[in-house]
This record gives structure tokens, sequence and C-alpha cells, in this order.
């Protein structure tokens, strides 16, 4: 038979506009560069402390600015979204089974979200 | 819903004849389907009275043999599965499976998944051969619950046609191979994990996934190969700590 199988080529630059799902995935992904570009604010203020307190406090200054305050709420929503669209598929990856059953999904998914409320608390009280 | 209802639907089917076209084309039927229908039900409508040139596979058309998957509109579905009544307008575009070749209108080429699959030996690898006499291998439920839901595959494919990891790399197993190794490593018989792992822990195993998780949201039979993925990622990691770390703690 003269057969020859059609290849549907697929963009690689552009693929992922196809589909909702694959545009969410995207932001997923996407939303990682704010948490890695706040790892550099972090960076900069390790820097500002060796550079003893008066450099330290003209950083936390600037932080105060209205630049600085941008910053942190767009890093802060990029960072929320990117944690939780992680938090909703961890019964996916660490499925527990005790006796016969699997630990249903949303418990896993509320004990993430246990989790973070305590460790958010812990570290705005131990910060005051 | 007593009497059956009937709508005319367009049914916009791609089309690709090897022997005579360089590219497929699309062509469209005026179908009188019956709300009650599944996709694969207005097909046959179309074979049997509009054009029986049309190719498609299928055969149980109760979503257990897995020969039916195609794109229904832009979805990948079991066309078996797919019902009318979910399609509210009068339009509905049915094409061929994505990322795997076309070889003639809704037919596509399976060549690679067949290969894929065999390649990750999904059977049983006994740990120790017992004879016969010996009596059966017992197993308790828990155990059984352990990879009961990847035994449900149907080996469909559609998984596949909703990977971009495979669209863009054509070498990646892919979620049904690798659900199908977990599926027997997870099994309390099975002591052939040291063997797949050649194959599923490698670049074009498990770590070509980024975890889109297409493949389990357009699963019909709930497996979750996505899941399966991450699982044997973790294990693997876990592996690689054991081997590199605590080298006296060989599995
Ligand atoms: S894992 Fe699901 S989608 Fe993939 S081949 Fe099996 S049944 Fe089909
Ligand atoms: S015809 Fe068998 S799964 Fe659809």
């Amino acid at each position: 038979m003269n057969s020859k199988p059609y290849v549907r080529e697929v963009s690689k630059t552009t693929w992922f506009l196809s589909h909702p799902r694959y545009k969410r995935y995207m932001a997923r992904e996407v939303t990682c560069i704010f948490i890695f570009a706040y790892t550099f604010l972090l960076i900069a203020a390790l820097g500002a402390l060796a550079n003893g307190q008066e450099a330290f406090d003209a950083f936390v200054l600037g932080l105060g600015g209205p630049l600085g305050v941008l910053f942190n709420v767009v890093v802060l929503i990029a960072t929320v979204y990117h944690s939780l669209s992680w938090f909703v598929v961890t019964p996916q990856a660490m499925p527990i089974q005790m006796g016969e059953e699997f630990v249903a999904g949303h418990i896993i998914v509320n004990a993430h979200y246990g989790a973070w409320a305590v460790v958010s608390l812990i570290i705005l009280f131990w910060g005051m | 819903m007593s009497e059956l209802q009937q709508r005319q639907i367009q049914l916009e089917v791609l089309r690709y004849n090897p022997e005579t076209d360089t590219a497929p084309r699309y062509q469209t039927y005026s179908v009188p389907c019956l709300e009650e229908w599944v996709v694969l039900d207005a097909l046959n409508y179309i074979k049997d009275h509009l054009d029986p040139t049309l190719s498609y596979r299928w055969s149980c058309h109760m979503a257990v043999c897995g020969s039916c998957g195609m794109m229904v509109n832009g979805e990948p579905k079991l066309a078996c599965k797919a019902f009318i009544h979910e399609y509210k307008e009068g339009q509905i575009k049915v094409e061929p499976m994505a990322n795997f070749p076309i070889e003639r209108d809704l037919v596509t080429s399976v060549e690679d998944f067949i290969t894929k699959l065999a390649s990750v030996k999904p059977y049983l690898i006994p740990k120790e051969d017992k004879p016969v006499s010996a009596g059966e291998f017992k197993q308790t439920p828990a155990e059984l619950k352990k990879f009961k839901q990847y035994t449900l595959c149907i080996n469909c494919m559609l998984c596949y046609a909703a990977c971009p990891q495979y669209a863009l790399v054509p070498e990646f197993l892919g979620p049904a191979a690798i659900s199908m190794a977990h599926r027997y490593n997870q099994d309390s018989r099975d002591g052939g994990r040291d063997q797949r792992q050649e194959v599923i822990a490698s670049d074009e195993g498990v770590w070509e996934c980024s975890f889109v998780g297409a493949c389990s949201e357009v699963c019909p039979k709930h497996v979750d190969p996505a899941g399966a993925l991450q699982q044997i990622k973790v294990a693997s990691t876990i592996d690689w700590y054991k081997e590199h770390l605590m080298p006296w703690m060989k599995k």
C-alpha cells in the first residue's frame, strides 16, 4: 500500500495558546520567575546588611517606597498563585494510603493550607 | 426527556486520503442526530447513509476497547463517550487524535505507542520463580488498591493526544506507557522495578514530564497518569539520594 502518514506540525513557540489548560500550566511556570526575582532582592538585602546599619536602613526605606511596595505586591500575588497551583496537585504526587483506603485528596490539600497558615503566623509573630 | 429529540448537526470532519491528498482537508456532513447519540453514532450514520469512504476506528461502543479516540472540538475524546447533547452548538469538529500521524481520515498510526508500551515490560516479573505446586501469589485488598486504578487503562492514547510534551518531544515515553510500568512496580507480586527503571527513570522517561497534567484531565478511565509519573519521580529521587548519600543503604 502506498501509505504516507500525514504529520501535523506543532508550533514550538505558540503551542500553549491552543488550549486553556496549557495556558494555565504556563501561568504556573511563569509565576516562578517572580519568585526567582525576589531571591535577588533578598541577596541585595544581605549585601546592604553587610555594608552596615546605615546601608541597611536606607535599603529598607527604599523598599517602603512606591516601587518597592509595587514589586512586593506583584511578587506576592504571583507567589500565592504559584504555590496554590502546586498545592492542588499534591494528592497526585504524594498519595497516602492508610490501611486499605487512600486518604482523600482534599485532606492532603487542606493539610498544606493548614501548614502554610501555621508557618505564616509563626513568622509574623516571631518578626514582631 | 421523554421522546427522542432530534437535531441537525454539521459534522466538520478532517479527511485525508494518503493515495490522493497532499494535506488533510475538512468535509462537512449534515447529520440528523438524536440527543442520546454519541459522536460515534453520528460517524456511523455518515458511513451508512452519506459517505461510505469515511475511515475511523471503533469496536465496542462502550468505552472499553480504546480504539475510537479522536479530537472532538479540539478535545481528546472517545467518540463513543462524547454525547451529542453536550455540544449545544449545531456544529461539531471531529479530527484525528493530535500528536499522531494521520493514516487516513480519523485513523492514526499507533506504532510509536505500541513500541513504547512494550519497552516498559508491562507484565508481572515475579520476584522469584515458584512452582505451580507452591500455590498462588497472595495479595491483600490494600496491596491490590495500590495499583488497581492503573489497571483501568484501555490504551486509548488520549493522554498522548493531550500531552504537549509528547507533541514537542516525540521520544518521550509518555503518560500511558509509564503509568503501566508504575502499575506493575506497585504490584506486591512483582520484582521487575529495577529493569523498568532503566527505561522510565531516563531523560525520555519521567524526566521529560513537566507535570502539565493534561493527560489526567482527559483520561476517560480516571487512571491519573500524571500522578503515576510524579510518584515515579519522587521514588527515583529517593533512589538517587540513597545511592549517592547513603551508599551503605543500597536498596
Ligand atoms: S491512561 Fe487514560 S488516556 Fe491514557 S491510554 Fe490509558 S485510559 Fe487512555
Ligand atoms: S468504541 Fe471502544 S472505546 Fe469507543
